[in-house]
């Protein structure tokens, strides 16, 4: 344990020297510790109304000024950070798991298995992502759940597809080689041997992941097909914007500004822990 | 390579056949009367059993896969309830404009995008090839659809520099119509393709025949204009290729915000009017579309490039 955190402070140490990888860090943190004391940090209530107020341009009171229905929009920004996190988070953990379990088991099972898991996520990328989550979203109804549900899906095959690739590479190395003589089951030979070699890779997929789904989230609430309206999600800040796009600005760039930074930061972020992590650009330093 | 073009067809043909049927049922396993869920608060008696009898939804599933797959061989979609027009003319005739917006994306992005990174290859590490690292990273950070609001916002409601709304008459007016939502969509390729036209080109830099040019005394911007840019723009045929679906989902986008017609426009027109039918009739038409081009795309790259044809 001790030994996997001191990599951990390492691999930190690496991402903050790189510049880019600072910004990523310091954007990241910054959502991060607004979503987390979001609660905190609002002057308003995010879905408080206030028709006395409505509609008002950037002031001392209003620091992004208030939409049709008076409530603050910086509030609603804030908060919309946490409900951005909600949906990445399970998504893309969810996806990494189900991902590299699968992933795993195509890259050591036998030669049907691999294909038929190939197929599966061949067919899975096939569909366009957001057609895809439109058509899910026009059966089931759009709901945080559905939206978590779709993301987690069309993401699926990137992580598998990784994970068995580097699955593949590792079977025939002599460690796991050495390991299968003696005899050990495959659960330990994938949990304790494979698993700690394929994770460094996946995790630095799953940051560059980030901001394609906070984006999917977003493009769905904005089209009133993700996150339900009180809500305040950045999409959904973006769709009262646009209706109102030649009253009050402020809505579209409240809502379209963090999306694009919290992009930029986890994309950043992503850069700079795989050149770290990458062990060939590592040998290289 | 005609082996390779065949296996590569199949495999999309395969793909193909499990989508639309895993498409099919998802159709059939959503709780509650199919027809019900189609009809909305639309359903009469009369629609309802008539849309049973069409869907043939009085058979047990595996016959009404097989008069669906039957009816899809010959081009049939279904027919729009509430209309009365054919699913198939319907997103046929939404389609060009979709496409159209797509190519003017790719056009514009490509040309950018390669100048860009040839650039940026033929003078590495120096600052201007630094900016450019940066502006790409940044631009393939912007999702098409915050762009294309705030190049709504600025270009068209503040500087009123071009139309907000539609897609216009005539071939200038189409034209003008169709700069924003390119614009919105191509950007975040520029900076892709910038990068991969990149570090393609220095790999085509170190080979050898760019020495042999060299050593002929060829000047040096013919040797990276003529003999190694039309090397390393092959991956980008690939990528656009593969990209089809990112593009596809952008355009939904594009056009609702600037209000264009389009496969995008049609399908969530449909949805928030409960029209099933065209909504699967959309998806399907644009799944085709995707795996088509990604199977081309791959058979462009094999026939370039031999070696990817015994890679898996």
């Amino acid at each position: 344990m001790t030994k996997s955190r001191s990599e951990l402070g390492q691999i930190i140490h690496g991402v903050a020297r790189d510049p880019l990888g600072l910004m990523g860090l310091i954007i990241v943190g910054t959502i991060v510790f607004c979503a987390v004391f979001a609660v905190w940090i609002v002057p308003y209530d995010p879905v408080a109304m206030n028709i006395k107020d409505r509609l008002q341009g950037p002031s001392a009171a209003h620091v992004l000024g208030t939409d049709q229905l008076g409530r603050d929009t910086f509030s609603r920004v804030v908060m919309g950070g946490q409900v951005a996190l909600k949906v990445a988070l399970p998504a893309v953990f969810g996806a990494m798991a189900i991902g590299l379990t699968l992933g795993m088991i195509a890259g050591y099972g036998p030669k049907w298995l691999d294909n038929l898991l190939m197929l599966f996520f061949d067919t899975i990328r096939s569909f366009p992502t957001v057609m895809f989550a439109l058509a899910v979203v026009a059966l089931v109804g759009p709901s945080l759940q559905t939206v978590v549900v779709v993301v987690m899906a069309t993401s699926i095959p990137t992580y598998g597809r990784v994970a068995r690739t580097q699955t593949l590479t590792l079977r025939n190395s002599e460690f796991i080689l050495a390991e299968r003589s003696m005899g050990a089951s495959m659960k330990r030979i994938l949990g304790v041997h494979m698993l700690p070699n394929i994770v460094g890779v996946l995790a630095v997929l799953a940051a560059m992941d980030i901001p394609t789904v906070i984006a999917l989230e977003a493009g769905l609430s904005f089209l009133g097909l993700g996150v339900k309206p009180p809500t305040p999600s950045w999409g959904a800040l973006l769709k009262d914007g646009y209706s109102l796009i030649r009253q009050t600005p402020w809505l579209v760039v409240g809502g379209g500004l963090p999306i694009i930074l919290a992009t930029l930061g986890f994309t950043f972020l992503g850069e700079s822990l795989r050149d770290v992590v990458d062990p060939k650009l590592r040998k290289q330093r | 390579m005609l082996l390779y073009a065949l296996r590569r067809f199949g495999l999309a043909l395969l793909i193909l056949i499990v989508a639309v049927t895993v498409m099919f049922l998802m159709i059939r396993a959503v709780p509650g009367d199919p027809v019900q869920i189609m009809l909305g608060p639309r359903a009469t008696p009369e629609l309802q059993a008539r849309l049973t009898a069409e869907l043939a939804l009085d058979q047990p599933v595996w016959k009404q896969l097989v008069i669906f797959y039957g009816n899809l061989l010959q081009g049939d979609l279904g027919i729009d309830v509430f209309s009365g027009r054919s699913v198939t003319d319907i997103v046929f005739q939404q389609l060009p404009h979709t496409l159209w917006l797509i190519l003017g994306s790719i056009i514009w992005s490509a040309t950018l995008g390669i100048g860009l990174g040839a650039y940026a290859a033929a003078h590495p590490n120096t600052l201007i090839d630094r900016v450019t690292a940066a502006i790409s990273v940044s631009f393939v950070a912007a999702p098409a659809f915050v762009v294309a609001l705030l190049s709504l916002l600025v270009f068209a409601v503040h500087l009123q520099w071009f139309p907000a709304i539609g897609a216009g008459e005539g071939f200038w007016d189409r034209l003008n119509h169709l700069v924003l939502p390119a614009f919105a969509i191509g950007l975040s390729w520029v900076g892709y393709i910038a990068r991969l036209v990149r570090a393609s080109m220095l790999e085509v830099m170190g080979e050898s025949h760019i020495r042999t040019a060299r050593a002929f005394g060829i000047n040096e911007r013919r040797v990276v204009m003529v003999y190694a840019l039309r090397i390393a723009i092959l991956p980008v045929v690939t990528v656009i290729g593969v990209g089809m679906g990112f593009l596809l989902s952008s355009a939904v986008f594009a056009e609702i915000v600037f209000a264009r017609p389009g496969l995008g426009k049609l399908v969530i027109d449909s949805i928030t009017t409960r029209n099933y039918p065209i909504v699967m009739g959309s998806v399907l038409i644009s799944t085709g579309l995707f795996v088509v081009s990604t199977a081309l795309a791959d058979l462009i790259n094999a026939w370039l490039d031999p070696r990817a044809r015994t890679a898996n």
